[in-house]
């Protein structure tokens, strides 16, 4: 299997703009799998009854083959970026909502307990206290959510998007390595790269949990 | 601490409590807290103290009965608005880990809309005055001691000026030096701010110490007694509450009463201890003119209580409690009988102002 170099430089603009395509599908989803998740994510760490039931059905939805929510997708959205876009974010969803509900649960008790005693009132509390201590379990979802996103936009090539799959169906049907390696390649390194943003932004996000000296 | 014009700042009128699992927390309550003092609940685990101190602040609703605060009804406030107005001290501090000391001293002075920079300004103000460095407001609060956490905490419930603290077991987390240490700053600042303190502690050497009145409650919620320190001490209402002061409340009861009263005479001239003085007149040690060796001695103050006294007039071989002034200059010596005759005095008559 050897790599013609030659194909990729004459192709540089078709892989930049299937790369960005592919870049946007998934964050899309991310996004939207936040909007979604979080409302939801409320409703199930405050009321216990509910919340059995959201995390199932996000279990269940998260069982369907991925092929099959496209297929089953298609006589709403039809063969769009919508589809691709609406497909990934119940994917999205599960790992989201379960992560932001443990978020949730982990703020501790007392935490709580102090905003209110102080005349905090419940809104204020979730976004200015509950909310930034359950980040690092957020982004932890976030992260898989992004990745798996990332892996799974190529499974939409088979309505017509699929961003940087597109390659890999190419090169099987002219039995051509090269846009196969280079779909991989780039598919690998948009999630290294999106990863380690996401790192970053809760590094900046989160100055309380850095380690620092002790003692004054 | 001198309890304020009398004026009752916090009125229980027959309150209770019932859970919603059926526990009876607090049973037909009515206790009224002086405005400027120190009101200390005590009692065994689960007695109710905590469940009486959030029905303040509304943290829990009464099932029946009334709260005023400042006269006001506390049902009839609108509960954010109510704890703002009353500040909140409670165990292991319940700080904020993601804000740094001073955002969470800022914590209600931003919820009043005093803007940033105000809010800032009075956390600094307030680091000062529990006693922590400039330094430590840029921390987060694990970067903290325990003990300077729980001074945090006392900062951020001061942060509004709130003429009500509440305070449950502040200092029932750090050893006992540090404890001793917070207590006495806590006697400090109440001095200059005169707060209705309302304070639940197990320890009964911390109530005594910091209470102007003490309220004993016993398991299912009931008060048995509410009284002054020393009145409590001497005449405790029933078993129960004897028992709940331990058998040393005679001993506690000292050490409320300061040394002023008792007489003291010239030092000894021609026995055989003699009182050493430095150039100022200051006592160094007990000099033995027996076998010339010298033991150590605490020189006392006015101030100081009459159980140090006790245990120095105990410790001292010559049965002599060498006594100074401020500046640590010798005033004279008491001796061991009128000690002792003092502290039979005031047990007798507490006892006696209590019948
Ligand atoms: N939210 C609640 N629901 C049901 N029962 C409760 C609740 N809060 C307290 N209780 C019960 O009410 C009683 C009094 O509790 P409270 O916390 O006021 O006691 P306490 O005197 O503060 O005890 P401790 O010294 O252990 O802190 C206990 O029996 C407790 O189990
Ligand atoms: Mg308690």
């Amino acid at each position: 299997m050897s790599v013609d170099w030659s194909w990729i430089a004459d192709h540089t603009d078709d892989l930049t703009a299937l790369t960005l395509s592919h870049l946007q599908a998934a964050l899309t989803a991310v996004l939207l799998g936040l909007l979604v998740s979080l409302p939801l994510a409320v409703v199930a760490h405050r009321v216990r009854r509910l919340r059995g039931l959201l995390l199932g059905l996000s279990n269940i939805l998260f069982t369907i083959p991925s092929i099959a929510v496209f297929v089953l997708l298609l006589p709403v959205s039809g063969l769009t970026r919508t589809t691709t876009v609406i497909g990934l974010t119940i994917y999205t969803l599960v790992v989201l909502l379960r992560n932001t509900v443990e978020g949730l649960d982990s703020v501790p008790a007392r935490t709580k307990e102090a905003a209110k005693a102080m005349g905090t009132r419940p809104l204020r509390t979730l976004i200015t206290v509950e909310l930034p201590l359950a980040l690092p379990v957020i982004m932890a979802g976030v992260r898989i959510a992004t990745v798996m996103a990332i892996s799974l936009v190529s499974v939409a090539t088979y309505i017509g998007d699929g961003g940087l799959g597109q390659l890999f169906t190419d090169g099987f049907q002219r039995n051509f390595p090269t846009p196969v390696i280079v779909g991989v390649v780039l598919t690998l390194l948009l999630a290294l790269v999106a990863d380690a943003l996401l790192v970053t932004v809760q590094y900046v996000l989160t100055p309380w949990t850095r380690r620092q000296k002790r003692g004054v | 601490m001198q309890p304020g014009k009398g004026l009752l700042m916090i009125q229980f009128d027959a309150v209770h409590k019932r859970f919603p699992n059926g526990t009876t927390a607090v049973q037909d309550l009515t206790l009224d807290m002086p405005e400027g003092g120190v009101t200390v609940l005590v009692g065994s685990s689960g007695c109710g103290k905590t469940t009486t101190l959030r029905m303040i602040n509304r943290m829990v609703d009464p099932t029946s009965g009334t709260i005023r605060v400042a006269g006001r009804d506390v049902l009839e406030q609108d509960a954010a608005e109510l704890r703002r107005s009353i500040g909140y001290v409670i165990q292991q501090s319940g700080l904020f880990p993601h804000r740094t000391v001073s955002d969470n001293i800022a914590t209600v002075p931003l919820l009043l809309g005093w803007g940033r920079r105000k809010a800032r300004a009075r956390a600094a103000e307030l680091l000062e005055t529990v006693g922590l460095s400039a330094d430590a407001g840029k921390r987060y609060p694990h970067q903290l001691s325990g003990g300077q956490q729980q001074r945090v905490g006392v900062a951020r419930a001061l942060a509004a000026d709130p003429p009500v603290l509440l305070m449950d077991e502040p200092f029932g987390a750090v050893d006992p030096v540090v404890r001793t240490q917070l207590q006495n700053e806590l006697l400090r600042l109440q001095r200059d701010l005169s707060k209705t303190i309302v304070f639940v502690t197990h320890d009964v050497d911390e109530a005594v110490r910091l209470g102007d009145r003490i309220a004993v409650f016993r398991t299912g919620g009931h008060l048995v007694q509410c009284a002054a320190p020393a009145e409590l001490l001497a005449r405790p209402a029933d078993a129960f509450v004897a028992d709940f002061l331990g058998a040393e409340r005679g001993l506690k009861l000292l050490s409320l009463t300061t040394l002023a009263g008792v007489a003291q005479g010239p030092a000894p001239e021609g026995a055989r201890w003699q009182l050493t003085l430095d150039s100022a007149r200051k006592p160094l040690v007990w000099h033995d003119t027996e076998n010339d060796t010298a033991l150590p001695l605490r020189p006392l103050q006015d101030t100081d209580s009459l159980l140090s006294a006790l245990n120095e007039s105990i410790a001292a071989p010559s049965g002599l409690v060498a006594r100074v002034d401020a500046d640590g200059v010798l005033t004279g010596v008491s001796s061991r009988e009128d000690i002792h005759d003092r502290a039979g005095r005031v047990h007798s008559e507490a006892s006696a102002v209590a019948a």
